[in-house]
């Protein structure tokens, strides 16, 4: 899933996601901060909506074609498109080339694809950016969302957080054990969903972190929620609000 | 409302089933692991390089088959092609006839399992028994395998036995090694009077027809030493191009199945004992099988044929680890299953495993782990696609529509005002909102406050400052 050669540059376009739109904004906030922090300057099509991933997932894949027809007028033009979520990255450059195989406009779903990163990975492997400034004061457990494999996100975020001043990565069981969002999958299959992320909080709890982080807010939103209805104690951060908060505290 | 069949599996899943599936295979993923990256440092470039190779293979199918068959043939071994499971049960039993076996030891192969052998051969007179500890475990529960490698990873010692002590295998016992015992002595006459032995085969090289067959109890080989019929049934798609190509696969299966260096026993077969040669079958025959295969091959899930059955997929996928292998309906389970399963069955019997390829939450771990790297998560997702195209039920079940949804995302004017009125969600009691999936996601879950458009209002006021 790796993507290499992709188009970076500090002149940006912002894919908020829909997720940040309806319930995050805090997220989205901290992803305009972090870019502008290392001198990005941002712009946020006012017309975007959604990558298209959940009809995709569910298998409606002419439902999920539409959508993503609409986000490629929306993202046009040759800038950067920095996404918080490592899901939505790897719909754009993974997911859509493989349902638009037999269609037109292959093409230019895969040349958004090719400018489209994971805000993490484009910090680090688009713009070069290898320390982080300031503090932050946490035993972390770091959720790597399963869209990051074979790209280089979660190795971006471990890079970044170990440069920032209190931060402690603490490491659990299964780490490589999804924790059963999954999207759709998470009302199709209901009980395996919250088998799984029980699972999941069980491992990362018993590491004692102060904080859950993740570069997915749509891994965290389920994990949250199925701990708060557990009454247990579940603190959950996007990984741009950490880097946000860090660079306040210094 | 209704549920999907592998979601209910999991449900009603025995609490003490699923404690045996957790621990064998996590044990497995580290295992792997430890062996894989522990001698192999890039052992991803070696599970690309036999993916390539893999695909290379089944791509040009036709001329290997025919290499490996010609090879075979000049050694005297008697090569017989069934197109689907009735001929392939047919024909070995007429084999079996021919050469007046009324006994056979086998060794375990899952290709056995998918045309469902042994039940058929003891309906028609053959005494058949697994000499795999796992699959006669499975023989005389009347059970299946619920997973590739590990048949009976969904039992434990103290149901073991008392399948023995049912059984009059011996006296009750919850010692494995004493278990083992009982089992060895009981095959050990089994053996002894039997003059027909049967095989799978892991692999099968093109340029020497050897067959490969690897075991890690000697089984294979105890079996084939005593008999004089040798019956190998092998999938079409065993195949690899040469013998040097063998290092690779059995490197990678080995460490990504069990995890260990090399499996413990490792037959090389090439053909009926030669006059020089003091032991051994006199007779070998060997049966490829197509049964669904050649349809897959001619789909755009053809990667699947790649598959070596390590069941590294199955020990990592933690759908497979909640709902058993027995869940999934077919004698591939988890997620090489959920692919192989409903295009193996054809297009007749697409519609009744359809649900099969929607029991994953796409985490990529299977692709992770595939020694041939098999990019299972696109399979599914093509599978997924083809199950709406056709309206087969089973991928309807519990899945949200996406029409509606379609339409608001692709009209901005609509997404503004469903992010004003998402508002909504935050002043009226979730239990009124008439959306099945919102109610199943809240039984088990909360939701965050709705905070849509508050994002683009921040942006605006910061432009306007």
């Amino acid at each position: 899933m790796l993507v290499t050669d992709r188009i970076a540059g500090r002149s940006v376009q912002l894919m908020a996601t829909c997720l940040c739109d309806a319930f995050y904004d805090d997220v989205a906030r901290a992803t305009v901060e972090v870019l502008e922090h290392v001198g990005c300057e941002v712009e946020f099509p006012e017309d975007q909506t959604c990558c298209g991933q959940p009809a995709f997932n569910g298998g409606d894949w002419p439902a999920s074609r539409k959508v993503v027809r609409h986000t490629l007028k929306v993202f046009e033009g040759e800038k950067p498109v920095i996404v918080p979520s490592g899901s939505c990255a790897a719909m754009a450059f993974h997911g859509s080339p493989l349902q638009f195989e037999r269609e037109p406009d292959l093409d230019q779903v895969k040349a958004l694809g090719k400018r489209t990163w994971e805000l993490t990975d484009f910090l680090v492997n688009g713009l070069g950016v290898d320390s982080w400034t300031g503090r932050y004061h946490a035993r972390i457990a770091l959720h790597h969302s399963c869209h990051g494999r074979g790209t280089r996100t979660g190795e971006a975020m471990e890079r970044l957080l170990k440069t920032i001043e209190g931060v402690e990565v603490v490491s659990f069981s299964e780490p490589e054990q999804c924790c059963g969002f999954g999207g759709t999958f998470a009302v199709t299959f209901p009980h395996i969903s919250k088998s799984m992320g029980q699972l999941k909080i069980k491992n990362m709890v018993s590491a004692d972190p102060d904080v859950i982080v993740s570069a997915d807010m749509s891994c965290l939103m389920h994990q949250a929620g199925l701990a708060e209805r557990e009454g247990i104690d579940f603190r959950v951060r996007h990984i741009a609000q950490v880097l946000r908060n860090a660079i306040s505290d210094s | 409302m209704k549920t999907q069949p592998i979601d209910r599996y999991a449900k009603d899943l025995d609490p003490e089933v699923y404690a045996s599936i957790h621990q064998t295979s996590n044990r497995r993923v580290l295992q792997r692991e430890g062996s894989l990256f522990g001698d192999y440092p890039h052992a991803n470039r070696l599970r690309h390089w036999a993916g390539e190779l893999k695909r290379h293979t089944i791509s040009h199918i036709d001329k290997y088959l025919e290499q490996a068959v010609t090879a075979m043939e000049s050694r005297g071994v008697e090569v017989h092609f069934a197109s689907e499971a009735e001929s392939a049960r047919r024909q070995i039993l007429e084999i079996l006839k021919s050469h007046k076996v009324d006994r056979i030891c086998k060794s375990k192969s899952m290709v056995t399992e998918e045309i469902d052998l042994r039940r058929y051969l003891e309906k028609h007179g053959i005494e058949t028994w697994e000499s795999d500890l796992g699959e006669f475990v499975v023989q005389l529960d009347d059970d299946h395998p619920s997973h590739i490698v590990t048949p009976i990873i969904h039992k434990n010692r103290f149901q073991i036995a008392r399948t023995f002590r049912d059984h009059g295998l011996g006296d009750y016992t919850e010692d494995p090694e004493n278990l083992t015992q009982q089992a060895r002595k009981f095959l050990r006459e089994k053996y002894l009077s039997s003059i027909g032995t049967m095989t799978g085969a892991n692999f099968v090289s093109a340029e020497s027809g050897r067959i490969v067959v690897v075991t890690n109890e000697g089984n294979s080989r105890f079996g084939l030493a005593g008999a004089k019929v040798h019956i190998a049934v092998v999938g079409i798609e065993k195949l690899v191009p040469r013998d040097e190509d063998l290092a690779l696969y059995l490197n990678l299966l080995a460490r990504s199945s069990t995890g260990q260096h090399l499996t413990i026993y490792t037959e090389f077969i090439v053909g009926p004992r030669p006059e020089n040669q003091p032991e051994g079958p006199e007779n070998m025959h060997v049966i490829f099988i197509d049964n669904g295969r050649s349809e897959t091959l001619a789909s755009d899930c053809r990667d699947a044929l790649n598959c070596i059955r390590c069941g590294a997929c199955l020990n990592v996928c933690p759908v497979f680890r909640q709902a058993s292998g027995h869940a999934y309906r077919h004698t591939y389970p988890g997620p090489i299953g959920a692919v192989l399963a409903p295009n193996l069955v054809g297009k007749e019997g697409f519609a009744e495993l359809a649900d099969l390829p929607k029991a994953s939450s796409l985490c990529g771990a299977c692709n992770e782990v595939c020694p041939v790297d098999i990019p299972i998560p696109d399979l599914l997702l093509r599978l997924r696609n083809r199950g709406k195209e056709e309206g087969a039920p089973g991928s309807k079940i519990a899945s949200p529509p996406m029409g509606a949804w379609a339409t608001l995302a692709s009209s901005p004017t609509a997404w503004k005002m469903a992010l004003k009125g998402g508002h909504l969600m935050n002043v009226i009691p979730h239990g009124m909102i008439p959306v099945p999936a919102l109610r199943t996601w809240l039984e088990d879950r909360t939701l965050p406050d709705w905070q849509g458009g508050s994002f683009r209002r921040w942006l605006r006021n910061r432009k306007q400052k």
